[in-house]
C-alpha cells in the first residue's frame, strides 16, 4: 500500500492504494466518484477521459500513484444536474448522446478541447499551425479518442459548437 | 388491452407532447455521471467485492485438471468459481452455450472460472495463477469450408428458411436482365462502450442482480432457470445500459458468475466482462456468404428475384436472417429466398442490431445497383419501379399496412442532391479525391410484443410510470413520460419514469426495434385504465371525459387529478396484447439512404463527405431521440461498409482483433453531418401510437449507400465486406484509381 494524495474536483483525498490501482479505478471504487466510465481499460476508448493539470488523459492509461499531489476534474466536478456546466447543458440541448456511457468522457473532453485550441495547440487537422482556431474538422479531429458506439457524432459536434459560440444557426 | 382492430382517433393525436421533439429526462443524469450503471452499485451493494472472469484457451474439446492452489492462495483472494464447484446448472433458454464452461469447452473464451478477492487487482492477479488443463479437439471454424454441410435451419424469429412463390428457375432463365452476384458480410461485434456488467447479492434464498441487460424479464427467468430456483426469488435491476444492440438481450456470463460468486464468498459480488474478453465471451453478428439473383426486362422490373444466404453457428443456434428483406421489399411474380446453417464452433452468434436485414441489404442493394447500371436506369427511378403495395409472397390480399416507399426515394433524393450525380461511374474528380454518389433501399420489419406497465397519480397530480422496458440509449424514458404525460393531461415535468426493475410490470423490452412502440402502447393501455378510475372518482362518463391541464374535464365541469387520487394515490395496470392485424398485413419501415463519399486518388481512402436519409416509420415518438437513433445506426452502418470484421482465426478457433482498438468503429472523424428527413406518417394499424420502429431502420442500406457511392466514384465494384483500402487497390488497375 502506498499513501496517494489527490486532489479531485478541489477537494484534497488522502488514499492507501495497492500501487497497480489506476486513476480510473481510484475515481471509480476508492472515491465512489462513478461518473468516469471504464469502456475498455486499456486506452482504446476514451469513456475514462478525465482532466488532470488541465490536461485531458486516458484516467485507465495511468497509476494513481503517478498523481501525487495532482489536481483532478471529473464529470463530477463540472457540474451537477441542478448546476449544469454549459457543455453538460449543451449535450442535453444537441442530445449529444444516446446511452450516456461514453458521455462524460466526452464532456471532460471538450470542455479540454476548447481550452487547447483557445491556448493555441495545434492538431493534426491544422493547416495553419500559426493560427489555430474553431473548425468542425478541429473538433472532429481531437474529439476522435472518444469513441460513441452509439454515434451522437453530428449532435456532439452541435453541442461544441454551440458552447464555443460558433453556432451558426 | 387488446389491440386487434385498427386504431381510430385517440388521446394521442393531440400531439402536445407526444410528437414534439423533448429533451431527454434522463439527460441531466447522464451528463453529470450521476446516473448509476451496473458496476455502480456503490449505493445498494456497498460491500461488493470483485469478481474476474478466466475464459477458456481453447475453442473445443475438454478441461482435464484445474489447479487453482496458487490463485485461492494469492492475496485477497476470497474464492474461486469453476464447474467443479458451482453446483448442478442448467441452460437459460435464450443461451446457445453454456454460460460457464466445463468440462465440455464450447468456444474460446467462454467462461471456466471466476476469480473472487477482496480488490479488483488482486482479483484479475489471482486470476492469472489457475492452472487449467485442456484436451483440444478439433473444430469448425471456417464458414466458406462448411457451406456444403449447411442445412436448412428450423422456423425462428425470422421465419421459415425457405420462401417460394411462382417458377424463380424458369422465370430467371428467360429473363433478358439477370443479375447473379455472391457477396460476403463478416462477423460484427456489437462493441457497446459498457461491457457486460453486474452486481449481485444474495440475502437468504433471494437474489438481486444489478446489472446491464435489455430484457429484462426474459434475462430474470433464465438465471432463474439456470441456477434452478424460482424466477420470483430472483430480482433484476436494470435502469441505465450503456449500450446493447443486442449484445445486452439475453443472460450472460457476468450476471451468472456474479450470482454464483456472491453465493460462494456470503457477500455482494461485482463482474464486468473485460473489453478483450467481450468479443469471444459474447455473443456476436454471424458472417455470411449470400447469392443474389435478380431476373428484370429491360425498364429494370423485375420478375425473378432470389436470395440464398449460408451462416453458421454454435450447434442448437440460429441462422443470420439476411434474405428477410427479400421477401417483402420489390415485386415480382417469382421468387426464392432460402437460409442455410452451418455448424461452426466460433462463439455464439446471435442478434446483433437488425438481424437479417442489416448485412441482407448490404447484399441486395447492391445488386439492385448492378441491376440499374444494367438496364441503365436511374437507380433510385429503378427502385421506385419496382415498388409494391403488399406482400409480394401473397398477394394483394396481404397489403401494407402502410408503406411510403416511394416518398421516401423521392424526397431523399431531392433533399441529398441525387440529380447532380454522374451516372457513369470514375467521372467526378475533386483535387485528389474522386467522388460518388449512391443511395440504397432501407427496410426492417416492424415487429410487436406484449408490453404491460402501471400508471399513478399522488395527491398532486404527480404521475409516475413503472415499467420494467429498458432505455439502452434508445430514449424509453422520455417516450413513455411523453405517453403518460399526453394521456393524463399534465406537463412532462410532472412524469416520473423507473424502467429496469423485474418487480415492475413485464414489457416488450428492448429489441428488435419493437421497444418504443410496444412499451408506449403498454403505457397507453395503463393510462386508459387510470382515466376510467380517475373518470369513475368524478362521477365522469369515462369516454367523454377529457384530460388537461392536470385536471379531468366533461362539459364545463372539472376536476384536479391529484385531489381525485387523494393522498394514498391512486394507481392503474394493464398492458397492451397484439392481434392478429401483424398476420393481416405486412409490417415494415422503410426509408432511402443516400450518400457521397470522397475516394483519394492515389491511397484509395474512403472518406464519407456527405450522408442523408428520409425515412417512414409511424408517428415519430420523440423526433429529436429518433433522429439520433437513425444517425447512429448510418453511423454503424457506415463502419459495416468500410471497417467492422471481426478476424477469424481458422486454425484455433477464435476472433483476433478483439478489443476496441483492434476492432474498428466509426469515430469522430469518420462521420460528416447526417441528415434525416421523417416523413408524416400514422399507421393504424401497428398500435394505438399509430408508430412504428425506428431504432434500427437507420442500419438498413445505409451501408449499401456507401458500397454504392465507393462505385460510382471509382468504378470499382466490392462485393466483400468491409470495403477496405486492400480490395480497392487490388482492383486499381483500369479504374478511375491513379
Ligand atoms: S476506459 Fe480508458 S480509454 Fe477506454
Ligand atoms: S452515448 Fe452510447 S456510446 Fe456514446
Amino acid at each position: 500500500m502506498v499513501a496517494v494524495e489527490l486532489n479531485v474536483n478541489g477537494r484534497e483525498a488522502h488514499l492507501q492504494l495497492d500501487p497497480r490501482t489506476t486513476l480510473l479505478d481510484t475515481l471509480r471504487e476508492h472515491l465512489h466518484l462513478t461518473g468516469t466510465k471504464k469502456g475498455c481499460d486499456h486506452g482504446q476508448c476514451g469513456a475514462c477521459t478525465v482532466i488532470v493539470e488541465g490536461r485531458r488523459i486516458n484516467s485507465c492509461l495511468t497509476l494513481a500513484v503517478m498523481h501525487q499531489g495532482d489536481k483532478v476534474t471529473t464529470i463530477e466536478g463540472l457540474g451537477t444536474p441542478e448546476r449544469l456546466h454549459p457543455m453538460q447543458r449543451a449535450f442535453v440541448t444537441h442530445d449529444g448522446y444516446q446511452c450516456g456511457y461514453c458521455t462524460p468522457g466526452q464532456i471532460c473532453s471538450a470542455v479540454a478541447v476548447l481550452e487547447e485550441i483557445e491556448a493555441g495547440i495545434p492538431s493534426h487537422a491544422t493547416d495553419d499551425l500559426e493560427k489555430v482556431a474553431f473548425s468542425d474538422a478541429e473538433v472532429r479531429e481531437r474529439m476522435s479518442g472518444n469513441i460513441c458506439r452509439c454515434a451522437a457524432y453530428p449532435n456532439i459536434i452541435a453541442a461544441i459548437r454551440d458552447v464555443a459560440g460558433e453556432d451558426k444557426a | 388491452m387488446k389491440f386487434d382492430s385498427p386504431a381510430t382517433s385517440n388521446p394521442i393525436d393531440r400531439g402536445r407532447v407526444v410528437g414534439i421533439p423533448q429533451d431527454r429526462i434522463d439527460g441531466p443524469a447522464k451528463v453529470t455521471g450521476t446516473a448509476p450503471y451496473a458496476y455502480e452499485r456503490h449505493d445498494a451493494a456497498p460491500s461488493a467485492v470483485y469478481g474476474w472472469i478466466v475464459g477458456s484457451a481453447i475453442a473445443k474439446g475438454r478441461i482435464k485438471a484445474i489447479d487453482s492452489q496458487a490463485a485461492q492462495a494469492a492475496p485477497g483472494v476470497l474464492g474461486i468459481v469453476t464447474h467443479q464447484n458451482a453446483g448442478p446448472l442448467d441452460k437459460g433458454n435464450m443461451n446457445t452455450a453454456h454460460l460457464l464452461g466445463g468440462p465440455q469447452i464450447e468456444h474460446f473464451e467462454q467462461a471456466v472460472a471466476l476469480v473472487i478477492a477482496d480488490t479488483l487487482e488482486n482479483a484479475r492477479d489471482a486470476a492469472r495463477l489457475l492452472r487449467i488443463d485442456y484436451a483440444p479437439e478439433k473444430g469448425r471454424f471456417d464458414l466458406a469450408a462448411e457451406m456444403g454441410s449447411a442445412v436448412a435451419p428450423e422456423t425462428g424469429f425470422g421465419g421459415p428458411a425457405d420462401t417460394r412463390a411462382g417458377d424463380f428457375d424458369a422465370a430467371f432463365a428467360r429473363a433478358p436482365v439477370r443479375i447473379d452476384q455472391r457477396y460476403t458480410t463478416p462477423d460484427q461485434s456489437h462493441a457497446m462502450l459498457e461491457p457486460h456488467a453486474t452486481t449481485a447479492a444474495w440475502n437468504g434464498d433471494q437474489l438481486t442482480l444489478w446489472t446491464s441487460n435489455q430484457m429484462v424479464s426474459w434475462s430474470a427467468g433464465d438465471l432463474a432457470k439456470t441456477l434452478r430456483i424460482p424466477k420470483e426469488n430472483v430480482r433484476l435491476v436494470s435502469p441505465y445500459i450503456g449500450g446493447g444492440f443486442g449484445a445486452k438481450l439475453f443472460l450472460r456470463a457476468d450476471a451468472l458468475l456474479a450470482a454464483l460468486g456472491a453465493r460462494t464468498v456470503g457477500r455482494p459480488v461485482k463482474v464486468a466482462i473485460a473489453r478483450p474478453q467481450v468479443p469471444n465471451n459474447t455473443t456476436h453478428r454471424p458472417a455470411t456468404i449470400q447469392r443474389v439473383r435478380i431476373g428484370a426486362n429491360r425498364n429494370g422490373v423485375i420478375d425473378a428475384i432470389a436470395h440464398d444466404v449460408w451462416s453458421g453457428d454454435l450447434p442448437g443456434g440460429g441462422p443470420e436472417t439476411a434474405a428477410q428483406q427479400t421477401r417483402l421489399l420489390y415485386r415480382g411474380d417469382h421468387r426464392l429466398t432460402t437460409h442455410r446453417l452451418a455448424t461452426l464452433d466460433l462463439p455464439e452468434g446471435n442478434a446483433m442490431r437488425a438481424p437479417g436485414e442489416a448485412v441482407g441489404l448490404l447484399a441486395l442493394e447492391v445488386a439492385m445497383d448492378e441491376l440499374a447500371e444494367a438496364c441503365n436506369v436511374d437507380p433510385v427511378e429503378l427502385r421506385i419501379r419496382n415498388d409494391v403495395q403488399h406482400d409480394p409472397e401473397v398477394g394483394p390480399s396481404r397489403p401494407f399496412s402502410s408503406r411510403k416507399f416511394v416518398e421516401c426515394l423521392r424526397q431523399g433524393a431531392d433533399r441529398f442532391g441525387w440529380s447532380r450525380r454522374h451516372p457513369k461511374p470514375g467521372q467526378v474528380r475533386e483535387g485528389r479525391w474522386l467522388v460518388g454518389m449512391g443511395v440504397a433501399s432501407a427496410f426492417r420489419n416492424n415487429l410487436v410484443a406484449r408490453s404491460g406497465a402501471r400508471i399513478g397519480v399522488d395527491g398532486k397530480g404527480h404521475v409516475t410510470v413503472e415499467t420494467d422496458m429498458t432505455d439502452i440509449g434508445t430514449g424509453s424514458y422520455t417516450i413513455i413520460a411523453q405517453t403518460a404525460a399526453e394521456m393524463l393531461g399534465v406537463p412532462l415535468a410532472a412524469v416520473t419514469v423507473r424502467l429496469g426493475d423485474s418487480r415492475f410490470p413485464a414489457s416488450s423490452g428492448s429489441g428488435g426495434q419493437w421497444g418504443a412502440n410496444s412499451s408506449t402502447s403498454g403505457v397507453y393501455a395503463a393510462a386508459w385504465a387510470l382515466r376510467g378510475k380517475l373518470a369513475e372518482k368524478a362521477g365522469f362518463a369515462p369516454d367523454q371525459a377529457v384530460f388537461e391541464d392536470g385536471m379531468i374535464r366533461q362539459g364545463n365541469q372539472s376536476k384536479p387529478i391529484g385531489s381525485l387520487a387523494g393522498r394514498e394515490g391512486l394507481w392503474a395496470e394493464d398492458q397492451i396484447e397484439f392481434g392478429d392485424l401483424a398476420k393481416r398485413y405486412a409490417q415494415a419501415t422503410f426509408g432511402a439512404h443516400f450518400c457521397e463519399v470522397g475516394v483519394d486518388i492515389d491511397t484509395a481512402e474512403v472518406r464519407v463527405r456527405r450522408m442523408g436519409g428520409a425515412f417512414a416509420a409511424g408517428r415519430i415518438l420523440n423526433p429529436k431521440s429518433a433522429r439520433s437513433q437513425v444517425i447512429g445506426a448510418m453511423t454503424m452502418g457506415v463502419g459495416a461498409a468500410l471497417m467492422e470484421e471481426l478476424s477469424v482465426d481458422t486454425r484455433f478457433g477464435f476472433f483476433v482483433n478483439h478489443d476496441m482498438a483492434e476492432y474498428l468503429v466509426p469515430v469522430h472523424a469518420d462521420i460528416p453531418e447526417q441528415d434525416v428527413l421523417f416523413l408524416d406518417e400514422l399507421d393504424d394499424k401497428s398500435s394505438p401510437m399509430k408508430a412504428k420502429g425506428v431504432g434500427e431502420l437507420g442500419i438498413c442500406g445505409a451501408g449499401a449507400a456507401v458500397a454504392n457511392a465507393i462505385y460510382n466514384a471509382t468504378g470499382i465494384r466490392l462485393r466483400d465486406y468491409p470495403l477496405t483500402i486492400d480490395k480497392l487497390l487490388e482492383r486499381g488497375e483500369g479504374s478511375a484509381l491513379a
